[in-house]
């Protein structure tokens, strides 16, 4: 097998969190400087070391050069690619090929968001106005997510007890999480007899609104072992769009991580056998069934009845979503930010009572829009390059 | 060759239309698959030879979602995706029918409502 040129070609050598949660008082920006800070510190690094800037933001309208200004960085390479709550971990792909490129040397990809205290709902690009939906009245992103949760029930026979299943196992994950937002049992019960928000959805089904930023600082594989932490590498990576509003996607039970899923095991030279910990973007609970399917860890149509048994919960035997997910840990808008930290933390074996035991792979799989814009990420330690 | 880039567009054109009373819907001269919402060339093939047809507004419900409100705001209400016989896929609802009234696989028929601002909404077939 030939390696790709990217895999391994750089390492997260730093990771920072700010505000998630709640935290009132904050403005947007000071979250995300917060989070900067945080990461570049537990780098070892001073601000002034970032020389490139992956930047994203629900309410700036440049955000890599708002961000750099507020963080007094004059990056020699930057990118505000928006594309949603998959943007950060695009942005992982594209720092390494700046870096490789000789664009830049220290990479900072962040967001963040005070959405709950500012407004107390979801400040989503997701909401943008299109004339032929609007007429219609419908809740987006929720009612998009609902429609092809609807469509993979009836296709296939999944059960709302199914979906409950994802957000059970979330709860588990987020009990072993100090950081999570939400603690407490969560019964199947309770998701199913909570309020209904958008059929087949309950409130439980659908994720937080929260405060929350999130940073890491990449560098070239030549650095990665100059910083304090474990290094984790970058192993794969891709993307996949075949639509952006919901109508358009040609079958809503197919997601187009079923292309990024492949192009980023491919440039690993991995499977999904080889896969120690997932982190996949659960805004809702169908998301986390539809790419454990279009990923490959189940066939298409059979995600429901994998999540069955508590198979992905703490104690299960395949560890997803173990922060306790957009449904019970964090969800500030765009939440790609938070599965990239989390699975860092996870492959450096610094993730406590919820730790995977001996993690060496992780794939981290961000969704941006109404199931629109897929990116996959594969990372290991130093013993997979 | 350029495209044709004054005057109403295919957007306008097809708001004049509904507001005229009819549903019309894009099809390829060449690829002969349809479009929607209307746009400047065909999406599947990218050919400009584009031609408005007046749907035949039969359609079968692809997916449905009740979305919940509070009573003061509105209460409850039904949205669809709806496949059109021409093969094109639309956001909608199905009137006459609850919020969780809607079966997927249901035969349906198109309706133009809202008066000065129309929009194409469906009505349950009796089988
Ligand atoms: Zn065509």
């Amino acid at each position: 097998m030939t390696h790709h040129e990217l895999r391994g070609a750089s390492a997260v050598v730093g990771v920072g969190l700010a505000g998630c949660g709640e935290a009132p008082g904050r403005t947007a920006m000071e979250l995300i400087g917060s989070a900067a800070w945080n990461a570049v510190t537990d780098a070892g690094l001073k601000m002034t070391d970032i020389d490139g800037v992956f930047g994203v933001s629900a309410v700036h309208g440049m955000p890599s050069v708002t961000i750099s200004e507020y963080l007094g960085i004059k990056p020699s390479y930057s990118d505000g690619s928006m594309i949603g709550g998959s943007s950060n971990v695009a942005h992982i792909l594209q720092a390494t090929m700046a870096i490789r490129a000789g664009l830049c040397s220290t990479a900072l990809v962040i967001y963040g968001s005070n959405q709950k205290s500012a407004s107390g709902k979801l400040v989503s690009s997701a909401a943008e106005f299109n004339p032929y939906e609007q007429p219609y009245k419908p809740r987006f992103p929720i009612t998009a997510y609902a429609l092809a949760a609807a469509r993979h029930m009836h296709q296939f026979g999944t059960t709302r007890q199914q979906l409950a299943e994802v957000a059970v196992a979330a709860r588990g994950w987020a009990n072993l999480n100090p950081e999570a937002y939400m603690h407490g049992p969560l019964s199947i019960d309770d998701v199913l007899n909570a309020r209904m928000v958008c059929d087949p959805f309950g409130l439980f089904d659908c994720c937080l609104v929260t405060d929350g930023a999130g940073a890491l600082v990449v560098v070239g594989r030549d650095r990665a072992k100059d910083f304090p932490k474990k290094p984790v590498y970058f192993l794969g990576g891709g993307m996949a769009h075949w639509h952006r509003s919901i109508m358009q996607m040609p079958d809503i039970t197919v997601t187009a991580a079923s292309e990024s899923g492949p192009r980023a095991f491919e440039m690993a030279g991995m499977e999904p056998a080889d896969i120690d910990v997932l982190e996949l973007y659960d805004a809702f609970t169908i998301n986390t069934i539809l790419f454990l399917e279009d990923l490959g860890f189940c066939p298409k149509g059979e995600g429901g009845r994998f999540v069955e048994g508590g198979r992905i919960a703490p104690g299960g035997s395949l560890p997803v979503n173990t922060n306790g997910g957009g449904l019970s840990c964090v969800h500030p808008g765009m939440y790609g930010t938070f599965i990239l930290v989390e699975a860092i933390r996870q492959l450096r074996g610094e993730a406590g009572d919820r730790q995977a035991k001996g993690a060496e792979t992780a794939i981290v799989h961000g969704n941006g829009g109404v199931l629109s814009s897929q990116v996959t990420s594969i990372f290991g330690t130093e013993a997979t390059l | 060759m350029t495209l044709e880039d004054r005057g109403p567009g295919p957007d306008a054109i097809y708001r004049e239309e509904l507001l005229a009373g009819r549903f019309t819907v894009q099809t390829c001269g060449d690829c002969g698959q349809s479009s929607f919402p209307p746009r400047v060339f065909c999406k599947h093939c990218g050919s400009a030879a584009l031609t408005r047809v007046e749907a035949s507004g039969d359609g079968v419900v692809y997916s449905t979602s009740a979305v919940r409100n509070r009573p003061d705001k509105g209460g409850d209400h039904n949205i669809a995706l709806v496949d059109l016989a021409e093969g094109v896929r639309l956001l909608t609802r199905v009137d006459g029918a609850g919020p969780t009234e809607v079966p997927i696989g249901a035969r349906v028929k198109a309706r133009i409502v809202g008066g000065d601002v129309p929009h194409v909404v469906f009505d349950l077939v009796k089988e």
